[in-house]
């Protein structure tokens, strides 16, 4: 049997017979009364992914600082003196009206 | 064109972009007239690589729903249609991906018109009837056989008689791609071939 004659009956028989275009009644009414539902579920899919990235980072930065913390150099003189210098800057103020006394 | 004013063309066109750009506005509803005039021209192209109805049915609205949730990608420099048919034969070739494994049916099943029309095609090549049911069933079996790109090809180039260009612009591969997947599709088509039963035709 010639193959490349019984390929090329093949694609005649193919090209001769065409498939139908006929479409299922009412398919149009089924598609539109999928877009709504899928209008929301892609909201919904959109604000789930969105927070699960915001959380991820979230936690990849509380992670961090968690790390910064526990691996800076331990001063409790620099905290005191933040501290106290930040409480100088504010009540300086009144503390100039108390020496001006 | 035939039949059509060119008026009347020009009208039907901005009532496609008019359509287009409501539903681009948040009017849904708008989307129902184009689902309704190019569904024809996606079922066609549907049944071309899926045989039953429930598949064709699943790519068709499948077609549809991304066509709606791309619309924004529509740029309107091509025609509605040719954007929708490179959205359907993308769809169709996910679909082939998907159902590789329909590919290992045997040809050991053939039904007996198909082994008929096979043996009248031995004997007599030139007589053998094109529009046979038996003939139909059996190029849609070989199809079937045919690798996801390979069917691709042959279905667009060989029986729906595309311009290599044509289907480069339809499936986003390189023209050189096409030339090459055709080449091997042809071959892949001839091997599934030599797989008849030989011991009845070869």
């Amino acid at each position: 049997m010639n193959l490349v004659e019984l390929q090329r009956k093949l694609i005649a028989v193919a090209r001769a017979n065409a498939p139908g275009d006929n479409v299922p009644y009412a398919f149009e009414k089924r598609i539109m009364a999928l877009l709504p539902s899928r209008a929301t579920a892609n909201n919904l899919v959109l604000w789930a992914h969105g927070l699960w990235r915001a959380a991820a980072s979230s936690v990849a930065i509380a992670l961090m600082l968690g790390a910064w913390v526990f691996f800076s150099p331990a001063s409790g003189t620099n905290a005191s003196d933040l501290s106290q210098n930040f409480e100088n800057t504010l009540l300086a103020a009144v503390d100039q009206n108390l020496q001006a006394q | 064109m035939v039949g059509i004013s060119l008026a009347d063309f020009h009208a039907m066109e901005q009532t496609e972009a008019e359509l287009i750009a409501a539903v681009l506005k948040g009017n849904a509803a708008s989307f129902e007239p184009l689902v309704k005039k190019y569904s024809p021209r996606v079922f066609a192209t549907a049944r071309r690589y899926a045989r039953r109805e429930s598949e064709i049915e699943d790519i068709a609205q499948e077609v549809w729903l991304k066509a709606f949730g791309k619309l924004k990608s529509f740029r309107g420099e091509a025609p509605f249609e040719h954007w929708l048919m490179r959205l359907t034969v993308r769809t169709c070739y996910d679909f082939l991906r998907r159902h590789q494994r329909n590919r290992e049916s045997a040809f050991s099943d053939l039904t007996e018109p198909e082994n008929d029309w096979l043996e009248r095609f031995v004997t007599q090549p030139e007589v053998v009837s094109e529009n046979a049911d038996a003939a139909r069933l059996l190029v849609a079996r070989v199809l079937e056989r045919l690798s996801p790109s390979a069917r691709l090809v042959i279905t667009l180039l060989e029986i729906e008689d595309r311009s290599v260009k044509e289907i480069a612009a339809l499936t986003s591969w390189s023209v050189p791609l096409v030339k090459v997947r055709a080449f091997r599709a042809r071959a892949e088509m001839r091997k599934i071939l030599a797989k008849l039963p030989k011991h009845k035709y070869l």
